[in-house]
């Protein structure tokens, strides 16, 4: 870590890049500020439900403001560049096709994995950067005794985001730093207050950044409606676990495992969602109990702390982002493909949401639920 | 300009003698832009910049019903007050230009109608120095009797502009474009001709444009436009053309897969729009800026839009090859070994872009 000399801090105009770019440029390291422009947060604007003016959202203009005021402050070169291209071919769409084939996705993952640490490195190494630093809070360390990079769990385990990274390849953590992993929120907020910036007290943005107000089905009408397509209809039938239609749905995008409200029918006792089955067009409802699973298949798995899976391993799983974690066994069952054995049943096991195994707070790898 | 931020303050339009002494500067000042494109003082309307003075033109003239005809290669200010005008009633046609950027005015001569108000098509483009037949169409608009403006702000000070020869009735130009201030511009007015005025207020600028004048602003214009005039009188255009073709050359000849954009089309002297295949143009404006050489992608004004420029859209580029493009602007402060440095950085950046690229490299191998 300590061979890179010029470092590419990707700044949101946050809080938590912000803090960064100025550790960094106080380490004496020559810091270059780049914020990727990668969704215009006026184009869907005007549309049902989605806000004309959007502030406190990645890439608004307030945001590059904020960044770039913060790049003058500390005195060091400050550049957006456009991938707004990449962006939705690699992010957005298969945000869209994911809830249209009846799966809950997770746009923050795949923007890791395509942009900030393909794209976002791709541009630092030619303009002169040896790596890219962000402020996500996670960890990186050089295990001599395995040869290998690890991504390891933030000490602030409310704010950890490791979750999210699990696509990380070797050659990206190589190029990859995360100052921040150490820190708790409240000391990097007197840490930014400390070096003087303005945004010390700004708050954090917590939903999908192309999606403002967080409604992602005002989202997705919006979209479809601007390409022209509309959304397609894949209304169909509200059935039970045994198979008896008990009544219908208009979409099945309006639904995600474990839902309880909105089903529109009403029996003796709560219904919750089970399984949507995207070709069938059916939403599966069930009671409590059949939200259990105690098995689970992940696919294009990405390996970290290990190369391979040679033979069956005990971890703790996450199904989704606060999701406490699960005791486990995975074992390879595919090319590319894990099988997942809880010790215990698990509540809502979501396809399109990412299986991540932890080997306490190592992050061994994760992949896409099936 | 200096003194005319503090000693010299008195309004141009007061009847005290401060006021009488900047109202001199003000109007020195406006001689020498009349005198820099032959036109007279009077027929001088001073703007906040060539935007200003490209608006004035066209929401000045055109009203809901007319029909205008532009270009697919004008400069925001005017294709943006086109669109405007679109949306509130107006037809407007916008001619194509070749592979090279340049208009044909025959194009123009067929879409006149009998509504036709305002011809709008720019003296010279900014992206890429391509200089259209202005005066041609300024015969056609003469012959049809309608109002034929030209944005001239990438032309004025750097090629003889002559309002006469062109034949317009409106033109605009722009302070910094010519080693001037920035925010400070004008529209010639031919005497005659009407505009009706955006601003409303005071009778400043002969009623065509209201507000206290910007006179540091206008005392930086007006010396441009003489210093301007005494290069061209030198022929400085000569020497400029130059050393801007010894940067093309030199990078058509070092670097694989170059080319210039608008290359056979007559151009202004001091620009060069060059292709490098197989790189994104932002990540060299970046690369280069960080070296210590200016450069750009498009014009200045066009912020992170996903559009790739228009201006080489509009000339056939597919859109990768619009992004992989550079603009080079040399000025009088340029030297021969300013472009021997630029030279050698561009060829290292670019050597090391395309080693870099996961999409150049792809396509090198499947080659």
């Amino acid at each position: 870590m300590l061979s890179h000399k010029t470092i590419a801090v990707a700044m949101s105009g946050g809080v938590d890049s912000s803090t960064v770019a100025a550790m960094l440029r106080t380490d004496g390291y020559d810091v270059i500020g780049l914020t990727m422009q990668l969704w215009n947060q006026r184009r869907l604007a005007g549309h049902p439900g989605i806000p004309e003016a959007v502030q406190g959202r990645c890439c608004s203009l307030d945001d590059v403001y904020d960044a770039r005021r913060v790049a003058e402050t500390l005195g060091i070169p400050y550049y957006v560049v456009n991938h707004e291209d990449r962006f939705e071919r690699d992010v957005v769409r298969p945000f869209v096709e994911e809830y249209l084939s009846g799966r809950t996705p997770i746009p923050c993952s795949l923007c890791n994995n395509h942009l900030k640490f393909d794209q976002l490195l791709v541009v630092a190494r030619q303009i002169g950067a040896e790596a890219v630093a962000t402020g996500h809070y996670a960890r990186v360390e050089f295990d001599e005794h395995r040869a290998r990079w690890l991504l390891k769990r933030a000490t602030d385990v409310s704010k950890d985001q490791t979750y999210f990274l699990f696509g990380l390849t070797q050659e990206q953590l190589s190029r990859t730093l995360f100052p921040l992993g150490g820190m708790t929120k409240a000391e990097v907020r007197a840490l930014a207050k400390r070096y003087g910036l303005a945004l010390a007290e700004k708050p954090d943005s917590q939903e999908i950044c192309f999606v403002p107000g967080g409604d992602y089905k005002n989202f997705l009408d919006a979209y479809m409606a601007e390409q022209g397509e509309g959304l397609p209809d894949t209304a169909g039938e509200l059935v039970t676990t045994g198979g008896e239609v008990i009544g219908e749905h208009h979409g099945i995008h309006n639904f995600t495992v474990g839902q309880r409200k909105g089903l529109g029918v009403a029996t003796g006792s709560p219904l919750y969602v089970i399984q949507i089955k995207g070709d069938a067009r059916q939403v599966v409802v069930g009671n409590e109990g059949e939200l259990y699973s105690r098995t689970c298949r992940a696919r294009r798995v990405n390996l970290i702390s290990v190369d391979q899976l040679r033979e069956p391993m005990k971890v703790s799983v996450k199904i989704r982002h606060k999701h406490a974690g699960a005791a486990a066994t995975i074992e390879k069952s595919g090319a590319d493909d894990i099988q997942i054995s809880f010790e215990e049943p698990q509540r809502a096991v979501t396809p399109g949401q990412a299986a991540v195994f932890y080997a306490e707070d190592v992050v061994v790898g994760g992949g896409w639920i099936a | 300009m200096r003194p005319y931020f503090s000693e010299r303050f008195g309004n141009a339009s007061s009847i005290h003698h401060h006021g009488q002494e900047t109202r001199a500067a003000v109007e020195r000042a406006r001689e020498s832009v009349a005198a820099l494109i032959a036109c007279k003082p009077s027929e001088v309307v001073l703007t906040s910049g060539g935007t200003e003075a490209d608006n004035l033109a066209v929401f000045g003239v055109v009203q809901k019903g007319d029909h205008v005809i532009s270009s697919t290669v004008e400069h925001h200010a005017v294709l943006n007050s086109c669109r405007h005008l679109q949306s509130i009633g107006c037809d407007v046609t916008y001619v194509p230009v070749n592979g090279r950027g340049l208009i044909d005015p025959d194009d123009v001569r067929r879409a006149l109608r009998p509504n036709t108000k305002l011809i709008t098509i720019m003296t010279a483009n900014n992206e890429t120095g391509v200089l259209q037949p202005v005066e041609g169409i300024g015969k056609i608009a003469a012959e049809a009797d309608i109002y034929f403006h030209t944005d001239a702000a990438q032309a004025t000070g750097k090629v003889p502009v002559d309002v006469k020869r062109i034949g317009c009735n409106m033109l605009s130009l722009s302070g910094h474009k010519m080693h001037g201030p920035q925010g400070i511009g004008a529209l010639f007015v031919r005497k005659g001709a009407r505009v009706q005025p955006m601003l409303w207020g005071g009778s400043h600028e002969r009623s065509r444009r209201a507000g206290t004048e910007n006179v540091p602003g206008i005392v930086g214009l007006g010396r441009a436009s003489e210093l301007a005039k005494i290069a061209l009188e030198r022929d400085q255009p000569a020497r400029m053309a130059e050393m801007r073709d010894q940067l093309e050359n030199r990078i058509l000849a070092d670097v694989k897969g170059t080319r210039v954009n608008g290359q056979g089309a007559p151009r202004v002297p001091n620009t060069s729009n060059i292709l490098f295949d197989g790189i994104e143009g932002e990540a060299l404006v970046i690369a280069l800026d960080l070296k210590g050489l200016a450069v750009s992608t498009g014009a200045a004004c066009s912020s992170g839009a996903i559009e790739p420029s228009h201006v080489l859209t509009a000339m056939g580029l597919a859109p990768d090859c619009a992004r992989a493009s550079i603009r080079f602007s040399l000025g009088k402060q340029n030297t021969n070994e300013d472009v021997e440095l630029a030279v050698s950085l561009i060829d290292q950046t670019v050597a090391r872009l395309r080693e870099l690229s996961p999409v150049y490299n792809k396509e090198a191998i499947s080659r």
